[in-house]
């Protein structure tokens, strides 16, 4: 493989760009307003993810903070609720959808050889939908009755008690899916139209390719979630009875509604991560990921039978003995191509070469704690488990395991992998590796006992609890507020690199074969790949 | 601080040493009191045996790459990254694992959802924010009652010291006899609320407009205590559930004092009321219904409950503000309390009402006048 790289380690394709003799774009606040440049919106849309992440934490800590002692000290109950409620939001819609949003968008032109998205204008559409979203989020804390109390799964009929703020919600979720919509057709038609003359599908970067399926994922998905806060929407103010049972409605077919967007949802924000986590794994092991073919039909599966699961969600609400049995049943399958996939990582390290810079050190603790996450998944899926489990704190634990250690830990790999390619900058490494262990330490002094506060049944989305819980959730809450102060290391260590990091070498990892590494100068020029490459 | 920072080093080494559990550090499920309860235990810890094996497996693998695999120990890098032998092993073989898992789901999934030929029956009514229970077939038929959270506020206010069983008491409990099949029909009448008692291993959402069923069988005498597990809006962490488990003697002893109190508490419906004594019922009423929302002072909490103080409805009409009570609010957490409260009890809390704080209407609402509003 190495010989591969000597063979394009030099640079060449559309460095003479980079003087800005483009000049008849804008400069400014008005290039980020008007630009159709992928790596602008890529850029913007990381930097509005990261803004949304602080949004978001700061309401985790007020959870954390108000369950730290029993009783009511710090906001009151509905507070609360709206506090847990935003922080699912804004972490899911507003933090880790949009970074890797904004993940594709830097690299998927750079990594198949097109000069920029299919639909440049769309693209900054999709990204400026996002900040009046975020805007209606946010201020729904300011409307009469303040931000709803409902949970981000918005369960009917608690819906129908909420102020003005739940409608302000409701726009908000229109707006985020109306992007990622857009954002989604754009994806394909780029890798489906724009790759460079040679790149087959089957020779794409399995980042590329955890993005198309991702993107598929959308486009089915989110106008199932549209729909169910319309039909929510209408049930508030215009006399339709979808979730009513008073009016011939059913308050659990909005739970199937949402959970046949929400469950893909989940993989929505695991598979692109699975991507960034198959490019830097190979980098840092100087071996090409084992078991390429079998990535691809592995995470088609997860993407498939991420249709098949959605009322694992909903065990408890009285189904038949027959619905649970298949449920639980096409639950415990995904565990296969997962597993794969797992196994597929394990072998691509295995006689590597290694070496722990900070991606790799995000990496393996996405590999080591998304698994931990995959095994509460398994035991979840058994519904009569699940029934002493469903809705407490294990839940919390699960999740989280695969959405913080699992998604977020995955874009932190990501950025410090690509951050040299970006910038031409090359953050502090030591800082790099001190921010991971930080991340790592209090994630799991956070999240890891709120197994055993499940397990000894504690039930999610309470502002005061027994005393049996104390001492847990004073562990937790701890490692909560490390976890958080942890991140602005990590915003020290961006701003520190973008302001006076050292410059980049061309080729910063050595193991890293894509074309964006082998084919483009770094910092990659605005403008690349204006002259496709061709790939063999 | 010195404490709490020893209390939590120490659940850290409590951790580690897994083998010493109190109660205060739970690190599993709770064995219960039920044949279910067990199966659920049993198959949970099956199936963590199961899981570490393979844990140990797979991250044995991954850490010794990562010792001796090393670019700094000078490992040169292997180039194979295919082999479509291995992939079949470990695509065929966690199937016939997960396999073994399903055959015991299965079979205690099966065993746990029976709720055929139970030896008694209660229903189960979530409201926004506590429980109602009406036995309706076996032993204690037409017992009903509401339960709510006994803990005081000034416990949660941190005013007072919490005792043992904080935000897990209730003003009455659901008392049911041991070894008996008993089955529960769980509904709501205002939003989506849930049935959760660990230590009977049932949970069941209990969801307006439906009826929904699970069933217990406690094994063991004793009170077992659990919490609403559904979000329900604001007090939903304020919603305890509390099962006592008692002898048959002791049950049918339960159920003659229940009918004997329920005999006196029914109030004659003619009856003609003085404004003091029913503005001292209905401060009662209001305690255990209203509180929670319009609060003490019925000043409400701004921007999400109405104040009563000076309101168009508490200090208008008579005729709207009993029709408020009776019917509640549409799209809004004002229950309908036609089906909770009897006519005296209504008369008496929109009495009290019209006549507190600032209110000084100086009406009387009979109990007559609610059964005709009923109408």
């Amino acid at each position: 493989m190495s010989a591969v790289i000597d063979n394009h380690g030099h640079a060449h394709g559309g460095a003479h760009d980079d003087h800005g003799d483009h000049g008849h774009h804008p400069s400014g606040l008005m290039r980020w307003v008007t630009t159709t440049n992928h790596k602008d919106i890529g850029t913007m849309y990381l930097w509005f993810s990261f803004a949304m992440f602080l949004v978001g934490g700061v309401m985790a800590m007020v959870i954390r903070a108000e369950l730290f002692q029993p009783g009511m000290q710090i906001v009151s109950p509905e507070f609360f609720n709206s506090m847990t409620t935003y922080h699912g939001l804004i972490m899911v819609f507003g933090a880790i959808m949009p970074a890797f949003v904004g993940f594709a968008n830097w690299q998927i032109p750079l990594m198949i050889g097109a000069p920029d998205m299919a639909f440049p204008r769309m693209n900054n559409w999709s990204f400026w939908l996002l900040p009046p979203a975020a805007i209606l989020l946010v201020s729904s804390f300011l409307v009469p009755g303040g931000g709803a109390g409902v949970g981000w799964t918005m369960y009917a009929p608690l819906t129908t008690q909420m102020g003005p703020g739940m409608d302000l919600t409701i726009f908000a979720v229109h707006l985020l899916g109306m992007s990622s919509i857009m954002g989604s057709i754009n994806i394909i038609t780029t890798i489906l139209n724009l790759r460079a003359p040679g790149m087959t599908l089957m020779k794409m970067p399995l980042f590329v390719w955890t993005w198309l399926i991702t993107a598929y994922l959308l486009v089915a998905s989110m106008p199932v979630l549209a729909g169910a806060v319309t039909m929510t929407l209408t049930d508030r103010h215009f006399g339709t009875s979808f979730f009513n049972a008073a009016g011939g409605g059913d308050p659990v077919l909005y739970q199937h509604i949402f959970w046949f967007f929400g469950h893909p949802e989940v993989y929505i924000i695991a598979i692109p991560a699975f991507g960034v986590i198959s490019q830097v794994i190979p980098a840092f092991s100087r071996k090409p990921l084992f078991g390429y073919a079998s990535m691809v039909y592995a995470t088609s599966s997860i993407a498939i039978l991420s249709f098949m699961v959605w009322a694992h969600h909903m065990y408890v609400v009285g189904m038949p003995v027959a619905g649970q049995l298949y449920f639980m049943y096409a639950t415990m399958l995904i565990a296969v191509p997962t597993g794969v996939k797992v196994f597929n990582w394990v072998a691509t390290m295995w006689k590597g070469s290694l070496s722990f810079e900070t991606p790799m050190l995000f990496a393996l603790g996405f590999l080591f704690l998304f698994t931990l996450g995959g095994f509460t998944g398994l035991v979840l899926s058994l519904t009569s488990v699940d029934v002493q489990l469903q809705d407490t704190y294990y839940v919390v634990a699960h999740f989280h395991y695969v959405m913080v250690a699992g998604a977020l830990f995955s874009a932190f790999a990501g950025v410090y992998f690509w951050f040299p390619k970006w910038t031409g900058k090359m953050y502090d490494e030591t800082l790099g590796k001190i921010h991971f262990w930080l991340s790592l330490i209090f994630f799991n002094i956070t999240f890891f006992v709120q197994h055993f506060l499940g397990l000894a049944g504690m039930p999610r989305r309470i502002p005061d609890y027994n005393l049996q819980f104390v001492e847990f959730n004073q562990i937790s809450s701890i490692g909560a507020f490390g976890f958080g102060l942890s991140q602005l290391l990590f915003l020290y260590i961006i701003i520190k690199a973008i302001k006076s990091g050292e410059k980049a070498p061309q080729l910063p990892w050595d193991g890293a074969d894509t074309l964006e590494w082998t084919h483009l100068p770094t910092p990659a020029p605005y403008h690349t790949f204006e002259n496709p490459p061709f790939v063999k | 601080m010195t404490k709490k920072f020893g209390g939590w080093t120490a659940a850290l080494l409590l951790a580690l040493h897994a083998g010493a559990v109190s109660a205060a550090y739970q690190l599993n499920l709770t064995p219960g009191v039920t044949k279910a309860t067990q199966i659920i235990y049993d198959l949970h810890n099956l199936m963590m045996w199961i899981i570490l094996v393979i844990f140990v497996g797979v991250f044995s693998v991954m850490f010794w790459s990562v010792y001796a695999h090393r670019k700094s120990q000078g490992h040169k890098a292997a180039s194979f990254h295919e082999n479509t032998t291995v992939e079949l092993i470990w695509t065929i073989v966690p199937v016939f694992i997960l396999i073994g898992m399903a055959w015991p789901a299965t079979k205690s999934l099966l065993d746990i959802r029976n709720t055929s030929s139970p030896d008694m029956t209660i229903k189960v009514t979530g409201y926004q924010w506590k429980w109602g229970y009406d036995y309706l077939k076996g032993e204690g038929e037409g017992i009903s009652f509401m339960s709510q959270l006994s803990t005081p506020q000034d416990q949660i206010t941190g005013a007072a010291p919490k005792g043992e069983h904080y935000l897990l008491e209730t003003d009455t409990h659901v008392v049911v006899p041991v070894g008996k099949k008993v089955r529960v029909l769980t509904t709501a009448s205002d939003v989506i609320h849930a049935w959760f008692v660990p230590a009977l291993g049932v949970k069941q959402d209990a969801i307006p407009g439906f009826v929904r069923d699970t069933w217990f069988k406690a094994e063991k005498e004793g009170i077992y205590r659990g919490q609403c597990a559904e979000l329900c809006g604001k007090d939903h962490g304020f919603m305890p559930i509390v099962v006592e488990v008692v002898s048959a003697e002791k049950y049918s002893a339960w159920v003659a004092d229940q009918k004997k109190a329920m005999a006196a508490a029914a109030d004659d419906p003619d009856k003609k009321w003085e404004l003091a004594d029913l503005k001292a019922r209905g401060e009662k009423v209001y305690a255990a219904n209203c509180v929670v929302c319009h609060q003490q002072n019925g000043q409400g909490i701004k921007g999400s409950f109405p104040a009563l103080e000076g309101s168009k409805i508490a200090t208008g009409p008579v005729g709207a503000h009993i029709d408020m009570v009776l019917k509640g609010k549409a799209s809004t957490a004002m229950a309908a309390f036609g089906k909770q409260l009897s006519d005296t009890e209504i008369a008496a809390v929109v009495t009290y009402e019209r006549n507190s704080w600032g209110n000084k209407t100086g009406t009387v609402v009979q109990p007559s006048d609610v059964k005709a509003a009923r109408k």
